[in-house]
């Protein structure tokens, strides 16, 4: 079975999770990290927020029928920060529909580098943008956001914005050559040649 | 021009620049543990690769172990699960162990440098974001995530983009009563959590000159709480003087040689910097968060801040951690009553913290005030022997504490040591997100050991200069 793992249009309605700085704990609770697969996992996305809000007599957008089906999340600053835990964006991925792209003004360095590995681009906009479109998205829940990556553009609606994504992993979103273990592997001669050049590698030996 | 030590590793570890326009870089050392690579085996199996350099790796359980027993099974059928499954990977991939059976087993950021795994100028990654520990050894070591676990089992290299380096300096003497943890924690709250993305942070200046490496590990580790993926100090004669002789160190017939590369990474005296920061250790008090990020702290003699005190865009998130942590805006950290006292983690979870922690205690000659639960967590078994020889872990007990084996515990609360319901949990460790300590609903204060010690005395947020008399 082939896949096609190229990302070029990404289109689907939006779920705006609000706040700033995010972390993964919140993502996905440590308890369910006890395990030694990703399976499972989509239905705890945002477990304790969850519980919480609906504890207080509201709900949260993981909650409310009308972004049940939402393919892109939006978030506010710092997005995905704190603990290094793939589990986050697995999660992400695994929730509803599946969650295949990611809008934010910020995120998290360790975040952002993991949902690259597992093909879900995040895109950056600014903060009057980002604010728009969550507003735009919980006054119309089934409101289009498509994400056009040839030319790093996103519309919603009437709306159309640029947004900054480096050439290169655009390139290799368009491509489908995300998944980098077969390319680093293509460099097996070069890898031994910059190990051999490292002092410590031969434990300082003459 | 001269260059940092950011810039000498990262071009001494490239392997290729990649077409994306990213780095392939080589990883001198890669740590592993239960939690993030189970996955990362399973699909090096699926694609029949198999482990390029097992002897650069090393595994250890940490985030899982119960700290009450080490019994076997684990009472968690899904810990001992990940148990299993680490032993046998590890096995089958011909990768060094440190196992809880031959009781070798420690944090993995405790456990790299005492073994002298961990070296200047080498790049060393694992799974977990608090890796940046290492670079208090003048090494570039960051988290990342399991399918790059993936990676980096398959080939010892990772698709890397090249960051910028902010040097922070911290000039001037720490006054008495203030850590390492306190320098964090300040630098943290001065910067934002958000401050350090896309930087490497390098500490530099008399405070961090005079620091021994466990309180260079303590400042290191938390680089990734104010937002940068790594963060190093320079390598010194202090680090050379820690290394020598420990298990995985250079032997003495290549020390001089070891030394002179590590001398050679250092960052040069007209290095230049994207940004450079400069704070006064002496203007450090006691630091002790009262919100829902490492960010969000006070000094212990100051309040809760007032939401006006934020920029408008910060607001949002200060009302949520006043609401979540049931804080009054003004309202003094000192005196906040605590249920649970945790000394321990790969922030905290050292030699020099437990025996700073016994000194106090035995100064004082006070208990463990009523109700409060507190806990000795070492970081490894090595550091819990030292503390049993030098007789500790008597003090310890009969002064009321808990004294556990080594492991996270209850800094993220993945094994049975949690709190409950709402409790509230003075916390030498580094994360005081929600639901952080194991309960959705329980709240964390993060804070120097002395000042978690002076909290499980006294049963409240208490000023552990004024306690401990430290002038």
């Amino acid at each position: 079975m082939t896949q096609d793992t190229r990302r070029i249009v990404i289109e689907g309605s939006a779920v705006p999770v609000r706040g700033d700085d995010i972390d993964t704990d919140r993502i996905i609770p440590a308890r369910y990290l006890r395990t030694v697969t990703f399976t499972g996992l989509g239905q705890h996305a945002f477990e304790d927020d969850r519980i919480d809000l609906s504890k207080a007599g509201k709900q949260h957008p993981f909650d409310m029928p009308s972004f049940a089906g939402a393919r892109i999340l939006l978030a506010n600053k710092n997005f995905g920060c704190g603990s290094s835990r793939e589990h986050a964006p697995q999660a992400l991925m695994r929730w509803g529909q599946g969650i295949s792209a990611i809008v934010a003004e910020s995120f998290a360095e360790i975040f952002h580098a993991n949902c690259f590995s597992l093909g879900i681009p995040c895109v950056k906009v600014d903060e009057a943008t980002c604010r728009a479109l969550m507003t735009a998205a919980e006054e119309q829940p089934d409101l289009v956001f498509r994400i056009h990556l040839e030319n790093s553009t996103l519309e919603a609606g009437p709306r159309r914005v640029n947004f900054e994504m480096p050439a290169g992993v655009r390139q290799r979103f368009l491509e489908g050559s995300w998944d980098s273990t077969a390319e680093l592997l293509g460099n097996l001669p070069q890898i031994r040649k910059t190990a051999a050049q490292l002092p410590y590698m031969r434990g300082f030996a003459e | 021009m001269g260059q940092t030590l950011y810039d000498k590793l990262f071009d001494s570890h490239t392997v290729a620049k990649l077409p994306s326009g990213q780095y392939q870089l080589f990883m001198g050392l890669h740590l592993l543990h239960e939690v993030t690579s189970p996955q990362a085996f399973s699909s090096l199996d699926e694609r029949g690769l198999s482990v390029a350099y097992p002897e650069r790796s090393f595994a250890t359980a940490d985030h899982i172990i119960p700290t009450h027993t080490r019994l076997r099974p684990l009472q968690d059928s899904l810990a001992e699960e990940m148990l299993v499954s680490l032993e046998g990977n590890v096995a089958r991939h011909g990768i060094p162990f440190a196992s809880p059976a031959r009781r070798e087993q420690g944090i993995v950021h405790v456990l790299g440098p005492e073994l002298g795994l961990t070296q200047p100028g080498m790049m060393i990654c694992c799974g977990d974001s608090h890796t940046s520990t290492h670079g208090a050894f003048g090494s570039l070591a960051f988290g990342i995530g399991t399918s790059q676990v993936r990676d980096v089992l398959a080939t010892q290299t990772l698709t890397m983009n090249r960051l910028k380096v902010r040097k922070i300096e911290i000039y001037g003497k720490l006054r008495p009563g203030v850590y390492a943890k306190d320098v964090a924690l300040y630098v943290i709250h001065r910067l934002g959590v958000q401050g350090g993305v896309g930087f490497t942070y390098e500490y530099a200046g008399e405070v961090v000159d005079r620091f021994s490496m466990d309180e260079r590990m303590t400042l290191c580790n938390m680089s990734i709480e104010g937002g940068a993926r790594a963060g190093y100090i320079n390598p010194d004669a202090t680090t050379y003087e820690y290394l020598r002789g420990r298990r995985f160190a250079p032997s003495a017939a290549n020390w001089d040689r070891a030394v002179r590369y590590w001398e050679s990474v250092r960052s040069d005296a007209d290095a230049v910097y994207a940004d450079v920061v400069r704070l006064d250790g002496s203007a450090i008090e006691p630091m002790v968060t009262w919100g829902i990020t490492p960010g969000q702290s006070v000094g212990v003699s100051g309040a809760v801040p007032e939401l006006s005190s934020f920029p408008p865009n910060e607001r949002e998130t200060a009302e949520e951690a006043y609401r979540y942590m049931s804080f009054e805006p003004g309202q003094s950290i000192s005196g906040t009553k605590v249920d649970v006292a945790f000394i321990g983690s790969c922030t905290n979870g050292r030699l020099s913290d437990f025996e700073e922690v016994a000194r106090l205690i035995q100064k004082s000659q006070r208990k463990v005030a009523p109700g409060v639960r507190a806990l000795i967590v070492p970081g490894s078994q090595d550091v819990r022997q030292a503390l049993i020889d030098r007789g500790y872990d008597k003090l310890f007990t009969d002064a009321g504490f808990e004294f556990r084996e080594p492991g996270c515990s209850m800094c993220l609360a993945m094994n049975p040591d949690k709190l409950q319901g709402r409790q509230v949990c003075a916390s030498s460790s580094n994360r005081n997100f929600k639901g952080r300590q194991g309960s959705p609903s329980g709240r964390t204060l993060l804070m120097s050991p002395a000042m978690v010690a002076a909290a499980a005395l006294a049963g409240s947020v208490t000023d552990a200069r004024q306690l401990f008399d430290l002038r």
